[in-house]
């Protein structure tokens, strides 16, 4: 499997291997979608369903949010500069780019938390109603994606440095730089879907 | 806790199943012990990666989960054959019909059809095994882990008892307390994993690992039915996914989702079970389209009439599965509009569907019908299968779904389309591609004695329960009313009949592994069309010698026209194969002692496990197994001795 059927192209699609598994991870997210679209749903249905827990107004607050979708936005642009680094062949552009998007990742996840404990000091927690278990089901499925992205990553890091570029590593990297964006694009969603609006209603 | 508690005590059944487990399972370590068996079991069995070996698993654990769903369905037979039976209490009762239907739709119809699908699809197109055989052993360890944590908690802990459907508030956790329900939860979401998986890994299969040449309009129509139940595995699975993890999030964590409390809404359930559910017996009915039509053709010797309209009318109902789901639950309550527009939807299934009998029918038509038994099991299937579609339609309209829902009636329709459709496909598919797994055939003398056993008792059974729901019997309940006995005596002598039609059926499996005469040609009902009869039998481990090259509709029928084979002895080069691996097994073993643990609340350890399942993530991203190579002298023997050539 890791023999070459093809000479040119990136590295990733030169295997028969690498083209099955991007294909198959393309697919994969189509069920990501699905699975974030029923959490949506969800979350619309019971929404407004706060029982006497605080109302999401008076929770969200504009600047956490904001830094929080510039920090996930900027990753994603890292996350595509690393991608770019590793097609041109560099290895440590690729390996200096990933860490600063892990280090973007981190610090999301940072804020996210904090976020969290903040709410539920405040008396929202995912017990208190049916609105909040549905907020903190979608936030936290997505910051749980994040999680396991950023470990992932990790894992894959350590094997560029050891095994340098190669068709199965850079397959690896570039899958992961699929499932960053579409955490991202999953973000922008909850950005709009239930911070805006939550604001705003 | 004690240890009371754990296990379940005060049923005589129950310690009797208990009993009964013990002595299976120490006669089985018994048996590998004694015949030095383990090491056996681990390198060719426990470890491959090889989908026909997977698939043979799948199948053989289909079974087992037939027998034991079938067991519960005769219970229940037992305890309604008389007004005021005391075979099961109340309490029993709702267990047992709560495994039943989750066995049998969850763990039994659907790894059947996959175990099928895993087997024949790759030979169907030419390929020499999946795209991801190691996900592919993911997959069937997840299914098998989750069907033991299901059917372990008969023993341990309680079964659950809230129907298949588990609809809340009554599935909560208010209602419904201790580990059963929670057993329902995990069981099925830990199998859910490996479905999905499959989903995605026989698609990619299909789409990128066909022959060359072979286009997307030449692909066998089992292949094409499983294409399509793919797409459904895939948009369906997620719901179902969600809708478990919050279900389990709400019973173990306290959330708010479907309780009555903190303004949840337990008819949300309802609608993410169904969205998930209807389109899940679409997963269960496609594939069994798909074999009906292979063996149709095959024994008809006909090309099959309207080969597009049947895959465009595939498409078309796995479209509309989707935008139907309303329908279970008509008389809930969500408006006269709500309701037109789904009893409309409904109906519209209908229409395709009888587009494909008209194309089996079509495909009859003036053909020299061969009666093997893979060709009675589809013969039978076409008029039963349309008593199934037409009761179904008549459930359809949501006026008159007032009167039928929830009633005897509803059992009997969902059992003519299951049981028609799904149950007689596995064996028609069974018996069909035996030869193909096994390198001989089942004995046809006795398979005619299977058939008709359970063909005349699913009748016997099924058909009355239209009346008796129609006088007014309605599902899940212990007790019947004295003026429904006779029907429902009829029916249960009905049952008994299809238990004796299965146990035949296994019987067979054993004679003919005894005295069925073995295989040489590997076009076992020599009218074979697709490729999959072009390759040896039993099939060698890397399915094609040679990979078929330009191959068209029907390839193998064409091939033999030419007077071609897809071995050419000239053309060998040595095949990639990848290697055995036990991390599948180890990987899905910890997850299913994750999942354990959470259905007894036991957060800590479940944590733990959950840590074990991503660690073992990470070894294998750390895994850079390359596969072997097979030479081409092991080609050559291998291909030579099959073929009933002599070496040179
Ligand atoms: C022409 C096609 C079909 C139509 C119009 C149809 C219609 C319906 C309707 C309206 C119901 C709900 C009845 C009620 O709860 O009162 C129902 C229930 C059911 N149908 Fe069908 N159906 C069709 C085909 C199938 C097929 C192919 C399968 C399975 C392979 C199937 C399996 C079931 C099951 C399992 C239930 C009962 C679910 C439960 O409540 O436990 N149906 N069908
Ligand atoms: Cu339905």
């Amino acid at each position: 499997m890791s023999e070459q059927d093809i000479k040119s192209g990136p590295l990733e699609y030169r295997t028969e291997n690498g083209r099955l598994a991007v294909l198959g991870f393309w697919i994969f997210l189509a069920a990501e979608i699905a699975l974030f679209s029923t959490l949506f749903a969800t979350y619309a249905v019971l929404y407004g369903r706060t029982a006497d827990a605080p109302l999401p107004g008076e929770l969200f607050e504009p600047t956490g949010t904001l830094i929080m979708t510039f920090i996930l936005l900027t990753s994603s642009f890292t996350c595509g500069i690393a991608i770019h680094e590793m097609r041109r062949g560099s290895k440590k552009g690729l390996i200096t780019w990933l860490i600063i998007t892990l280090v973007l990742g981190l610090s999301f996840l940072g804020f996210e938390i904090q976020e969290f404990i903040h709410y539920t000091h405040e008396g929202a927690t995912i017990q208190s109603s049916a609105y909040w278990s549905a907020f903190f089901v979608l936030a936290g499925t997505h910051g749980l994606h994040v999680t396991l992205g950023i470990g992932w990553a990790i894992l894959l890091l350590i094997q560029v440095m050891k095994r340098g570029l190669t068709p199965v590593t850079s397959r690896k990297v570039f899958i992961i730089g699929l499932y960053w964006h579409f955490l991202d694009v999953v973000w922008i969603f909850i950005f709009t879907g239930v911070y805006l609006l939550g604001m705003v209603m | 806790m004690q240890l009371d508690e754990f296990f379940v005590t005060g049923e005589p059944l129950i310690y009797g199943g208990m009993v009964a487990i013990a002595l299976v399972t120490s006669a089985i370590l018994f048996i590998l012990t004694y015949f030095k068996k383990w090491n056996w079991l681990w390198r060719e069995w426990l470890t491959t990666v090889d989908h026909k070996k997977i698939g043979i698993m799948y199948i053989l654990s289909a079974l087992a989960m037939l027998f034991r769903g079938g067991m519960d369905a005769l219970m229940m037979r037992v305890q309604l054959a008389f007004p005021g039976m005391n075979f099961l209490n109340a309490q029993h009762y709702d267990e047992v019909f709560t495994t039943h239907g989750t066995v049998m739709i969850i763990f039994m119809a659907m790894p059947f059809l996959i175990g099928l699908m895993n087997i024949i699809v790759p030979l169907q197109i030419g390929a020499r095994d999946f795209a991801f055989p190691f996900v592919n052993a993911i997959s069937f360890w997840s299914f098998f882990f989750g069907a033991m944590l299901f059917n372990i908690s008969f023993v341990i802990g309680g079964s659950p008892d809230a129907g298949w459907t588990s609809y809340t508030p009554l599935a909560g956790a208010a209602m419904s307390p201790g580990p059963g329900q929670n057993f329902y939860l995990l069981g099925l979401q830990l199998a859910g994993i490996g479905t999905l998986a499959t989903g995605i890994n026989l698609m990619v299969t299909i789409l990128k690992m066909r022959a060359p040449s072979m286009k997307m309009f030449h692909m066998p129509i089992f292949t094409w039915s499983s294409f399509i139940t793919c797409f459904i595995i895939i948009f369906a699975f997620p719901i179902l996914t969600v809708a478990l993890a919050l279900m389990t999030i709400d019973r173990i964590f306290g959330s708010q989702f479907f309780t009555l409390t903190g303004e949840g809404l337990p008819m949300m359930w309802t609608n993410l079970f169904w969205m998930w559910g209807h389109p899940e017996v679409y997963i269960v009915i496609l594939p069994a389209f798909g074999i009906f039509s292979e063996i149709i053709a095959t024994f008809a010797k006909k090309r099959l009439f309207g080969y597009s309209a049947m895959v465009w009318s595939i498409v078309l109902i796995a479209g509309l599965s989707f935008l139907v789901w309303v329908h279970h639950f008509f008389t809930m309550g969500a408006g006269a509009f709500v309701n037109s527009v789904f009893s409309i939807s409904t109906m519209l299934i209908a229409v395709p569907t009888g587009v494909k009998i008209f194309n089996w029918l079509g495909t009859l038509y003036k053909s020299k019908i061969e009666f093997s038994v893979a060709m009675l099991w589809s013969l039978a299937f076409i008029p039963s299968f349309v008593i199934g579609g037409v009761t179904g339609v008549m459930l359809g309209m949501a006026a008159a779904d007032f009167q039928f829902h929830n009633s005897y009636f509803l059992v009997a329709h969902f059992h003519y389309v299951l049981i028609a459709g799904t149950v007689f496909a596995c064996f028609a598919g069974l018996v069909y591609w035996y030869p193909k797994m096994f390198g001989h055939k089942l004995n046809e003398r006795i398979g005619k004695w299977s058939f008709w056993f359970f063909l005349i008792g699913f009748h016997v059974c099924f058909f009355p329960q239209f009346f008796i729901g129609l006088d007014g019997m309605p599902r899940r309940i212990f007790y019947i009313a004295p003026e429904w006995f006779t029907l429902n005596f009829i029916s249960t002598i009905g049952a008994f009949g299809m238990g004796v039609g299965f146990a035949i059926f296994v019987y067979n499996i054993y004679y003919s592994f005894r005295y069925s005469e073995r295989e040489t040609t590997g076009d076992a009902w020599n009218n074979g069309r697709t490729l999959e009869w072009a390759t040896a039998a039993p099939v060698p481990h890397y399915n094609f010698a040679t990979l078929p090259d330009k191959v068209g509709y029907d390839a193998l029928l064409d091939m033999k026209e030419k007077g071609e084979t897809t071995f050419d002895e000239s053309k060998l080069e040595p095949i990639h194969m990848p290697n055995n691996t036990g991390k599948p097994i180890i990987m899905m073993g910890i997850l299913a002692f994750a999942s354990f643990a959470l259905v007894f609340e036991w957060v800590t350890l479940a944590a733990i496990g959950l840590i074990g399942t991503i660690i073992m993530m990470g070894i294998r991203s750390f895994d850079y197994d390359d596969g072997h190579y097979v030479s081409v002298d092991e080609i050559k023997r291998t291909e030579r001795a099959a073929r009933g050539l002599n070496d040179e």
